[in-house]
């Protein structure tokens, strides 16, 4: 045992960043899975953070309840701006939730009285441990493989294949958009709520567009085909680094590298390379 | 059981419905013919909800369509295919089918976190419907197969079947014979009879007209954006303006060379 203690002192942050980071993954995958590109997953990620991190610090709330806000708010503003976003679609659509996660991060940059603005919210206690964040992600993961086997995952993979002939099939495709959306940002809100729960201290700047296109990045490589691959994702772009650590000067640019072959060479994420190995499922007999 | 009710549509500075009236018998197959750019596929995306009309009004059952959404429109009864064969091209033939059949499931969200024992047979009943109308449109040994994979004349059935699983009472087809052999259009033929029996109602847009003379009891002639005429088939071979308007006023001499029977 007293190797998984040293192990542990050493990567415990590695192992709830891992997790946050697949919860993240995950929360993009549900847009993706429909065709929707949006990049509004970080600033979900800094409402949820900034929501649960404000509610324990100011008024002790307790951290079931701070992380239960922590990923309402997140979906009810989803749910707002989602109306009018989500008509638009491809680089349009980028670009609108773009501007969307500038403005939630300067909101929070200019309302020093609440947040502490540029200065970060400090003094966050430290609740998240191992098994919150392996609940969440079991969780979520679940939820989301039951949906991607039931008509409604079935529907957003039509959606994201031609959204014209589903409407014209009889389903309300701005009703399914509109849901992957919000579901998505309760996930991000989720993540950045246990994330601020471990990292003491948040700032604007952690939910900006960087980590916009971190999240982006790992929806992409893991593949938009299953959840799994969307684990897989957030599982490779927040150890790669790690693993490269002995590079030195060279390792964002290996990294960069390494990501960039697996999209030359597997366009539809590493999840699509399982389809090699995967049995169809078998046919029904007929009666 | 749809009436069209002086429709107009203009596209920019194009005139491409004109004052259209017409109304299906409530059973039967009807035709819908005309040269190209006549508006066919126009009247199509209006009845579906893909276009709004600039005038007139659409009826179906005595009910207004106008300003319903395309998901409510095919919700009502009325489910198109298109001209160019439209398919989830990545998505397994019998995901296709099922996908049309979402929206009248019988297990909401809610009931996805429940047993897992309810949800597995919920789907299961799903699939069978859906194999059974595989089946019934020859394509059971394909169910598992990349719609994208298949041959044209798969990938047009497939779409039959898709609109059937969303339990149409009005099946619009646009051009579905386009692209098939002789033996593909005969099988299709006698599956559009079978249809017509089960108590399906079919409009069809198709240019091969022994497809058309061979299936329609009712046959509507669009021109330029307005019905020029309607009536049995051998009304409309018979009909001068018709003549006048695939073959140009000069008929006989043309018809010789381009092989076109009328």
């Amino acid at each position: 045992m007293e190797w998984l203690e040293s192990f542990w002192t050493t990567y415990s942050t590695l192992v709830l960043s891992i997790g946050t980071n697949v919860l993240l993954a995950l929360s993009i995958y549900l847009t993706l899975s429909c065709g929707l590109l949006t990049v509004a997953n970080a600033a979900f990620m800094g409402i949820g953070a900034y929501t649960a991190g404000l509610l324990t610090v100011h008024t002790g709330t307790p951290f079931l309840f701070a992380l239960i806000f922590g990923s309402l708010l997140p979906g009810i503003v989803a749910m707002l701006i989602g109306g009018p976003t989500l008509r638009l679609s491809g680089v349009y659509l980028a670009m609108a939730t773009l501007a969307f996660g500038e403005v939630a991060r300067i909101l929070i940059l200019n309302t020093e009285d609440l947040t502490g603005g540029a200065l970060g919210l400090n003094g966050i206690p430290q609740m998240t441990n191992v098994l919150h964040v392996a609940v969440a992600v079991t969780g979520a993961l679940y939820v989301l493989l039951r949906l991607a086997a039931s008509p409604i995952g079935r529907t957003l993979t039509a959606i994201s294949q031609d959204e014209t002939v589903t409407e014209l099939m009889g389903s309300d495709v701005r009703a399914y958009k509109l849901f992957a959306f919000t579901l998505g940002a309760v996930l991000a809100g989720l993540a950045g709520a246990l994330n601020a729960h471990f990292t003491f201290f948040i700032s604007p700047n952690e939910y900006g567009f960087e980590r916009a296109v971190e999240i982006l990045a790992m929806g992409v490589l893991g593949g938009t085909g299953s959840p799994w691959g969307a684990v897989l994702g957030g599982v490779l772009v927040t150890l790669l680094p790690e693993l490269l650590r002995g590079l030195g000067h060279y390792r964002p640019l290996i990294n960069g590298l390494i990501l960039i072959l697996i999209i030359l060479y597997s366009p539809k994420g590493i999840w699509d390379l399982t389809r090699f190995v995967r049995r169809p499922a078998k046919l029904p007999a007929l009666n | 059981m749809l009436k069209l009710s002086s429709i107009s549509k203009r596209f920019g500075g194009l005139q491409v419905l004109q004052d259209v009236s017409l109304e299906l018998p409530p059973r039967g197959i009807v035709g819908l013919i005309g040269p190209n750019g006549a508006g066919k596929t126009t009247v199509f995306n209006l009845i579906t909800g893909l276009l709004a009309p600039d005038k007139g009004t659409i009826e179906f059952f005595g009910k207004p369509l106008t300003g319903m959404p395309p998901y409510r429109i095919a919700r009502v009864g009325l489910v198109r295919t298109f001209q160019n064969g439209r398919i989830f091209r990545d998505m397994s033939v019998l995901e296709n089918v099922l996908v049309a059949m979402a929206h009248q499931t019988a297990y909401s969200a809610a009931n996805l976190f429940l047993p897992l024992r309810r949800f597995r047979s919920a789907e299961r009943r799903e699939q069978e419907i859906a194999h059974d109308l595989l089946f019934r449109m020859g394509l059971f040994e394909k169910a598992h197969r990349l719609a994208g994979e298949l041959s044209f004349g798969d990938q047009r059935r497939v779409e039959i079947a898709r609109a059937l699983a969303t339990n149409p009472k009005l099946l619009l087809l646009d051009e579905p014979a386009a692209g098939m052999n002789a033996v593909e259009k005969q099988q299709l033929m006698d599956e559009i009879v079978k249809l017509d029996e089960n108590g399906v109602g079919i409009f069809i847009i198709e240019h091969d007209m022994r497809f058309i003379m061979g299936l329609c009891r009712h046959i509507l002639v669009l021109n330029f954006g307005r019905v020029i005429a309607q009536g049995m088939p051998e009304e409309i071979r018979a009909d001068p303006a018709v003549i006048e308007a695939y073959l140009g006023r000069d008929g006989e001499s043309v018809t010789a060379g381009t092989g076109i029977v009328i």
